[in-house]
């Protein structure tokens, strides 16, 4: 079992990417349960979406507390949301930002820093910070969890609000592109 | 429906003409408007309310986009939507609406009159707590609070179950020895929100299973063959309170016999379907069990978990899960209960008259038809979208494992209480 968070703001399309996530990784043979955190709809606020992946059906219909990686699709919200909490040694950080990921601050439970620069490939594609296909190709490249095929053919199942198919599957392909992926070393204690 | 040719047609190619069942991954609104479709309603009226809102977007967007053809009926309230259900049902129509919490208790007034008038009316509780304070959260407040009008209560587990459920809803409710409503509980937050993989039924296939509506023979509003409905009863001065006393035993009577047509129908689709759901009560790992825990809803997933875990540990627990609330399932409930030595009972609700859960007071009725004395502890938890881990139902196993040795506390235990 693989467990994922997904952090974002309102109005980024963090649930719906959970969505187009758990349809590409069942359309690979896994079984998936996505559960949104539950909230108002509210702009701007801290959202986050919770998604199990395994070779077997899952019976807990739960939240997430100990993911194996955290995917932040906003490069402001580790200001104000823990988005390491209970990440699970050796974890996966997704991160939207423009910084190198030598220069990401992390806990020590973080063994992989992934950053993309996904604003501004979103400004680049959308014209607006919309974040979240750009990440989930960000996602696919550094988890190796599921093929980009599989997203896109994902993405042409969902209707989006911000930009046509053509803009969305665009971005996701510059998320996968633009990811760089950093192991973070640790110093053996003394 | 294929035609046969001849009479050579072998079982081989009736199994290669059975389709291939669709894949969808979606959420428990989304199943339950895709059962909505399924079971083709002739008239749909809702109002949206969190957290049932997507369910009537979808439903909305199906009837938009022609894949259902229903009329459609945006009211302005919840009164409104059962009150229109109502002349929709008495000219003989099938019908579908969804609510939850503060929108079903504007709904009250007519859903107190549909299961009286006997009108197979199906709709989805996506269930919701109580305000106040104020929540928009998931909880069975709404569902338990209303667990006497005399509407048919069915609680999902899965996403899967959901839309199944919708669908099987139908021929329970226009069942000619029922005719009564049927109310389709699924959490809110976790199955109304909760995306899964999930297996859309054929169209033909569930037409087959639904067979011709015939909901049109009861009390139809019908210019060729008037008849009177809800007629004044009782009174010193009226025909006396005989009539009345008929209606009220008459309704009682389609309950029970819901509790046969529950089970045959869900035989009937695991046979058609493949998946087979337990009717009344589910027994999980219950034979040789000393303790069990009886669960309702979708919190039953991680529920078994914990059971799991705990007879990995050499903990001889198991669990038991109400599907059908109402009518009351009495005999299948006996024949569980008096699987074990000490129960624990899970509310996603509040009994305050009680002092314990809605669900724990219906185990305690039923406990009195056992053979022996066996203790029964409330455990609340899951209000107002908490939670509902394995590690909370951990607790309730030992909570319940202690009653074995020492008396049973007179007091809920609050599983949410340090979340």
């Amino acid at each position: 079992m693989y467990e994922v968070r997904l952090h974002g703001r309102g109005g980024q399309g963090t649930v719906l990417a959970a969505g187009m996530l758990a349809k590409a990784l069942v359309a690979e043979g896994r079984h998936v349960v996505a559960v949104p955190q539950f909230g108002f709809e509210r702009r701007g606020a801290p959202v986050a979406a919770y998604l199990r992946v395994s070779d077997a059906p899952m019976r807990a219909m739960t939240n997430i507390y100990a993911p194996n990686c955290v995917v932040c699709i906003d490069s402001s919200l580790p200001r104000v949301v823990d988005v390491f909490a209970g990440l699970r040694a050796g974890g996966l950080l997704v991160q939207a930002s423009k910084h190198a990921p030598q220069d990401i601050a992390v806990p020590p439970t973080v063994g992989t820093v992934a950053v993309c620069d996904a604003v501004g490939i979103a400004r680049e594609v959308f014209g607006r910070p919309i974040t979240n296909t750009v990440m989930l190709g960000a996602f696919a490249r550094a988890s190796g969890l599921l093929s980009l095929e599989a997203l896109e053919r994902a993405l042409a199942e969902t209707s989006f609000r911000d930009g046509g198919l053509a803009q969305n599957r665009h971005a996701l392909a510059l998320g996968h592109e633009r990811t760089v992926v950093h192991r973070v070393e640790r110093k053996e204690a003394a | 429906m294929s035609e046969v040719v001849d009479g050579t047609a072998s079982a081989a190619d009736a199994v290669a003409a059975k389709k291939e069942p669709k894949i969808l991954v979606c959420d428990g609104n989304e199943a339950a408007a895709w059962g909505v479709v399924l079971a083709r309603p002739d008239m749909v009226a809702v109002y949206p309310i969190t957290p049932q809102s997507s369910l009537a977007e979808y439903v909305a967007q199906f009837v938009a986009d022609g894949v259902l053809d229903a009329e459609l009926v945006e009211a302005e309230g919840e009164h409104s939507v059962l009150s229109v259900l109502h002349g929709a049902a008495l000219v003989g129509a099938r019908t579908y609406t969804a609510s939850c919490g503060q929108g079903l208790a504007f709904m009250f007034e007519p859903y107190f009159r549909t299961p009286n008038l006997r009108l197979p009316i199906v709709m989805s509780i996506v269930n919701r707590d109580g305000i106040t304070p104020q929540c928009v959260w998931g909880g069975q407040q709404d569902a338990m609070t209303v667990r006497e009008v005399g509407w048919i209560q069915l609680f999902c587990e899965t996403v899967q179950e959901v839309l199944d459920t919708v669908v099987m809803a139908y021929r329970i409710a226009e069942d000619r020895s029922v005719m009564l409503p049927v109310n389709v509980n699924h959490d809110g937050n976790y199955l109304s929100n909760g995306v899964v993989r999930i297996e859309l039924p054929d169209q033909a296939e569930v037409d087959d299973f639904l067979g011709t509506p015939d909901v049109n023979w009861h009390v139809a509003l019908d210019p060729e063959r008037p008849m009177g409905v809800d007629p004044l009863t009782g009174g010193a001065t009226g025909p006396g309170p005989a009539l009345f006393v008929g209606y009220r035993r008459g309704h009682c009577e389609g309950m029970q016999n819901a509790l046969r047509a529950i089970v045959e129908i869900h035989e009937e689709w695991a046979r058609r379907f493949g998946r087979r759901y337990a009717p009344l009560v589910e027994e999980y790992r219950l034979d040789d069990a000393d303790c069990a825990l009886v669960t309702i809803g979708s919190m039953a997933g991680a529920a078994k978990d914990a059971v799991d875990a705990a007879r990995e540990a050499g903990v001889p627990v198991g669990l038991i899960r109400i599907k059908t609330l109402r009518p009351f399932p009495l005999d299948a409930m006996v024949a569980a209960l008096d699987k074990a030595r000490a129960v624990g009972v899970v509310d996603r609700a509040v009994s305050y008259g009680w002092n314990s859960g809605p669900v724990h007071q219906e185990t305690l009725a039923a406990l009195h038809y056992c053979q022996r004395r066996i203790p029964c502890l409330s455990l609340i938890g899951g209000l107002a979208g908490a939670d509902l881990t394995q590690a909370h139902f951990a607790r309730a196993i030992a909570e319940t494992v202690k009653l074995l040795d020492a008396p049973c506390p007179r007091t809920p235990v609050w599983l949410n209480a340090e979340d």
